[in-house]
């Protein structure tokens, strides 16, 4: 704050005290002329005005509040850039970018200055912080089976993947199954916390003007018959003769990006396992209009520790019971 | 105080009693909202922000004509609970370009202030034509007609020009552009967009 315009605020604000004060002082004497607690001579409908004086417990009360406030501005900050006696601050309100954020909280401790909100960080970090370095330092897939680890995990996901992948993590339409071992971008504890941390964006293009209404009632079928669903032959031989557009993503084979160790997360589609919906008319829609699923990315939101844990949580999903060789 | 009674000067005369009134009233103003108008802390943005582009814009037209305001907060007080569930708390450098605010009072639905780039655009889409589809427990109204009604950018290019009036950097070809960019676009597609863009300007 400028010193003008901290000056403005202690120019104001005291006199408004002091003024309070002398208005009181004033208001404490009789000036009307009539003893206290007399008429003093109106009457209305037989209802008179009695000149009664300041009640004695109103007028302690201002004066408590008076004696209150100059106690106040003098230990925290009210008058202009007077940080007051405690040093206490709510926040950084002031900052203008994370980095700055972060700086702020380091000059704060530095300083010993009493900021609220980082003295609420820093003694939740000394209870919680050790839970969360003990379970970073273990593997994902010996927490995987830590009933403490999963329990973390657990409300973790509730909070933040339910609302997309639902409370039983079976996904819905659009937004995968976590439980069934089919992955887009990989199922191993590496590639679940790159998904984690850093999100993934899918694009399908949609195929109406390369394939034409006909073509997309080809490809439709040859789609559904990778499935080993029964569909119009026919259709579905001019469809594989397309199919070329299709595996740059899905693969020749149609087994999706994975099976081909490429990045693309374009699912498998000769499982029967349908993201948007296996119906012929949910797999037009798809190739009609295209798809573009996103997962968001969360490493800003819940921090690595977390995410290391989520990710133990996910991997239990798809693999509930412990591999042999390690139990 | 020559005159024994101004008490009773005040009370009989209504004039005299509001100016004084007033008189008395200034003081909590001038103190508590005029130096906001010229600090740093709350004129200047926070760094890197960029204006609404003009799909956000109508989209933030259509949160304030649907009400969201009334069930959405958009304010992360500085406490730990909140930090943790919604972000970094929300600081005045990120409220400067909106006009009005939409900080709200009342939380019947989480917050909103960070909600940008939380959810996909397909999350969004499905939770806005039906809540329950997504969130099981949720009480939130559907909005189908967002889906259907679409833009027709007629004041888009107005709106951008009197809020650069006060102050938002926006070019001229942004107003030119403006009715062209949200040309064809959903209502839906618009509020989707205005959410997206929800506290991503603090980096």
């Amino acid at each position: 704050m400028s010193s003008f315009w901290s000056a403005w605020i202690i120019v104001l604000t005291l006199p408004v005290l002091i003024g309070c004060a002398i208005l009181l002082t004033w208001n404490l004497k009789n000036y009307v002329g009539v003893p206290e607690d007399e008429t003093t001579g109106h009457e209305v409908d037989g209802i008179e005005e009695i000149n009664n004086p300041l009640p004695r417990w109103w007028t302690y009360m201002f004066i408590l509040t008076l004696v209150w406030s100059v106690f106040y501005l003098a230990a925290y900050p009210g008058l202009g850039n007077w940080k007051g006696f405690l040093g206490w601050t709510s926040s950084n309100q002031g900052i203008k970018s994370l980095e700055e954020s972060q700086l702020a909280v380091v000059k704060a401790v530095e300083e010993g200055r009493n900021v609220e909100f980082d003295r609420e960080m820093v003694r939740a970090d000394e209870v919680y912080g050790p839970v969360f370095q003990q379970f970073a330092k273990r593997d994902v897939l010996d927490l995987a089976y830590d009933d403490d680890a999963i329990k973390i995990g657990q409300r973790l996901f509730l909070q933040n993947c339910a609302l997309c992948h639902g409370s039983n993590a079976r996904g819905q339409h659009g937004f995968p199954n976590l439980t069934d071992n089919d992955w887009l971008y990989g199922g191993t504890p590496e590639k679940i916390k790159e998904t984690l941390l850093h999100g993934r964006k899918a694009v399908m293009p949609g195929w109406f003007d390369a394939l034409g209404e006909q073509g997309i009632k080809e490809m439709t079928a040859y789609v559904l018959s990778l499935s080993g669903r029964s569909v119009n032959e026919r259709d579905a031989e001019a469809g594989k003769a397309k199919f070329a557009l299709c595996a740059a993503c899905h693969g020749p084979d149609g087994k999706g990006s994975l099976a081909h160790n490429l990045p693309f997360g374009a699912p498998n589609l000769t499982d029967n396992i349908w993201l948007y919906g296996g119906s012929a008319r949910a797999v037009e829609e798809t190739l009609i209009k295209g798809r573009n699923g996103v997962m968001p990315a969360f490493k800003q939101t819940l921090g690595e520790d977390k995410v290391h844990i989520l990710t133990a949580y996910v991997y239990r999903l798809a693999n509930p019971e412990k591999p042999a060789e390690q139990q | 105080m020559s005159n024994k009674n101004h008490h009773d000067k005040i009370e009989r005369s209504v004039g005299l009693l509001a100016i004084l009134t007033i008189v008395a009233i200034s003081f909590g103003t001038l103190v508590l909202i005029t130096p906001l108008f010229f600090l740093d802390e709350t004129t200047q943005p926070v760094d890197g922000m960029t204006p609404y582009t003009a799909l956000q814009l109508e989209g933030r037209d259509i949160y304030i004509r649907e009400g969201c305001v009334g069930c959405h907060s958009q304010m992360i007080r500085p406490f730990r609970a909140e930090v943790e569930r919604y972000g970094h708390y929300s600081v005045a450098g990120e409220s400067v370009w909106d006009h009005p605010f939409l900080w709200g009072s009342k939380r019947t639905g989480p917050d909103l202030a960070r909600v940008g780039e939380r959810y996909s655009d397909d999350w969004h889409h499905a939770h806005l034509m039906d809540p329950r589809s997504v969130v099981p427990q949720s009480n939130m109204p559907a909005f189908p007609w967002l889906d259907k009604n679409v833009l027709d950018g007629k004041y888009t290019a107005k709106k951008m020009q009197v809020l650069r009036s006060f102050g938002l950097p926006y070019t001229d070809e942004d107003i030119e552009g403006a009715a062209a960019a949200v040309e064809g676009k959903t209502e839906m597609q618009a509020l989707i967009a205005y959410l997206q863009s929800l506290g991503t300007h603090l980096k």
